[in-house]
């Protein structure tokens, strides 16, 4: 494979994208959120259930490209028992990174093992794949019923 | 899958003529296999926009000096140029606006919409549309209260004919339909569908977007009453746009901007319209994209369109070959490339087509992925995206040499 393209498609990423983690509906969830992206097709739903202001439990099902599936994975993973101000904070630095440009500093020690989908800024149409997971958590938190359109 | 040793087209000559394929994208040779979306220009095509703004601009219909007089005689001959590429009677039949989109609306809107069509009266199209040939007739829908119906498409990716004779009666008005489908490629049969619209007393409309830049047309012989198709996937300019209309046809046609150069007399509160076609073009047209679609039909004719088509058919049928049976491909449409054009949608086993099209645009070739603005066709096959490769005169069987080794880098990383 070629330099960029590895980045793009590491091995963490393959394997969260083909053997996702979290990926199951939570049948008493106290929040969920349906994520739609028209121009692919790209369809997620994530689950949340909430003690007090923790994210005591976050999984998603639905179905998409490599990058939006893994990023929904490592999402479900990395958010788990985090607050909700944290879950956002992490958002927040997960957007600067694939939105970012090639070679800027990656904020390793926060993101943890998000910093995997840092090569996706090299590709820009791949952020909404990337970014829709998050956004629909977001959704989910915020208890929106509607679903997330990312265009 | 032998490969014949000389193709119909002198295709390493007309890649000299489009700057855009001496570029490399990340480093690698710039495999051009999008040309449904839209098509590369030839240096006739850009020198002649060029040329224009360069040595006669000024707008048309109206300077009473030299350069108007330039300007209005090339804007008027790419009219006469378009009206000989497609068979048209006159030139006043050609109506340029800025896309196939346009020319659809401005028939759905002038003629459904502000024409004769009434409550519940029907107009009949296919689910293998694309987006430009659905919404503009759910505007006649919503507005007027005309009732729509669809032609389904059998799996082999043909229209069902016989569901069309069943849906087709006296209260059908319209029948609108693709010439050839920007997802499966079919072409479909459009003369035969015309002429039993005729029969009950319907107008066919025709989306020729996919299928003017590739083969031959003969609006005498298909007999449809509209075709509209875009200069941007016939190597030219993008923001122009074509719609043939039969006279009478265009006659009951209502405009749909109102403004200058498409008037006669303007009063207070009232107006009076000038003449077909030159009613359906009110504002300053696009003059360059006018002149610079002449110049693509130029280069388009020089070429002779029987051999485009022949052309296009030899790379289709090694493409049908080659990637058509690599394992884990599925490919979609027809098979046959007699009723085939250059267009061939595929997925691949594991993975998403937007998967597939990152890792090619690494090996510097350019597909499409996603729904192709068909989601109606791509819900009838239940299919949330495909990935899409078509050719044009510009390809050869290299380059499907190269989309083949692509896809099988596109495994490796997803076996």
């Amino acid at each position: 494979m070629m330099a960029d393209l590895r980045e793009l498609y590491q091995e963490t990423i393959l394997d969260h994208s083909k053997r996702p983690r979290n990926f199951h509906e939570i049948p008493s969830a106290d929040a969920s959120a349906v994520g739609h992206n028209p121009l692919c097709g790209d369809r997620v739903t994530v689950f949340l259930r909430l003690s007090d202001d923790v994210l005591s439990d976050v999984a998603f099902v639905g179905q998409g490209c490599a990058i939006s599936k893994a990023s929904a994975s490592l999402m479900t993973d990395a958010v788990k028992g985090k607050t909700k101000a944290q879950a956002h904070e992490l958002f927040q630095k997960f957007h600067r990174m694939v939105t970012g440009r090639p070679g800027d500093p990656v904020d390793t020690p926060s993101l943890g093992k998000l910093a995997v989908l840092s090569g996706v800024c090299e590709f820009p149409v791949r952020v909404k794949c990337a970014s829709l997971p998050w956004h629909t958590l977001e959704a989910a938190i915020a208890a929106k019923k509607e679903i997330v359109s990312l265009e | 899958m032998a490969k014949p040793a000389k193709m119909l087209l002198n295709v390493p000559a007309i890649k000299a003529d489009f700057p855009i394929l001496q570029r490399k994208v990340r480093d690698r040779r710039l495999v051009y296999l999008d040309s449904a979306a839209t098509s590369q220009k030839p240096k006739q095509v850009i020198d002649a926009t060029t040329d224009f703004y360069s040595r006669y601009n000024a707008n048309v219909h109206r300077a009473i000096y030299e350069l108007g007089e330039e300007a209005t005689r090339e804007y008027e001959g790419a009219r006469e140029k378009v009206a000989a590429f497609i068979g048209a009677k006159s030139p006043n039949e050609i109506v340029f606006t800025k896309s196939t989109t346009e020319s659809l609306n401005l028939v759905a809107y002038g003629y459904g919409l502000k024409g004769k069509l009434q409550k519940g009266d029907e107009i009949l199209g296919t689910v293998m549309e694309h987006h430009s040939n659905h919404v503009p007739w759910h505007f006649v829908k919503d507005h007027k209260g005309a009732v729509l119906k669809y032609v389904d498409v059998s799996d082999d990716g043909t229209l069902k004919m016989e569901q069309y004779d069943e849906l087709l009666t006296k209260r059908t008005k319209i029948v609108t339909v693709a010439l050839c489908s920007n997802v499966l490629g079919t072409i479909n049969p459009v003369k035969e569908i015309a002429k039993r619209a005729h029969e009950v007393g319907a107008v066919c409309v025709v989306d020729a977007a996919q299928a003017a830049p590739h083969m031959p047309i003969d609006v005498q012989d298909l007999d449809a009453d509209f075709l509209a198709f875009s200069g941007h996937k016939m190597l030219g300019p993008t923001g122009i746009g074509i719609l043939h209309g039969k006279p009478e046809a265009l006659e009951a046609t209502e405009p749909l901007l109102g403004g200058g150069e498409m008037i006669r007399e303007v009063h207070l509160g009232r107006a009076s319209w000038n003449d077909v076609p030159y009613r359906f073009e009110g504002g300053t047209p696009n003059i360059a994209g006018a002149i610079g679609l002449g110049a693509a039909v130029d280069y388009l004719t020089n070429l002779g369109m029987e051999s485009v088509r022949a052309h296009e058919m030899e790379i289709t049928q090694y493409a049908l070959d080659k990637i058509g049976r690599i394992n884990g491909v599925t490919t979609y449409g027809p098979k046959d490339v007699k009723k085939k054009a250059g267009v061939l949608a595929f997925t691949i086993d594991n993975a998403h087509p937007h998967d597939v099209a990152s890792i090619l645009d690494v090996e510097g070739i350019c597909i499409r992925s996603g729904h192709h603005c068909a989601q109606p066709l791509m819900e009838r096959y239940d299919l949330p995206a495909t990935a899409r490769a078509s050719f044009y005169v510009y390809n050869d069987l290299e380059d499907v040499d190269v989309l083949a080794a692509g896809i099988k880098k596109v495994q490796e990383v997803f076996a």
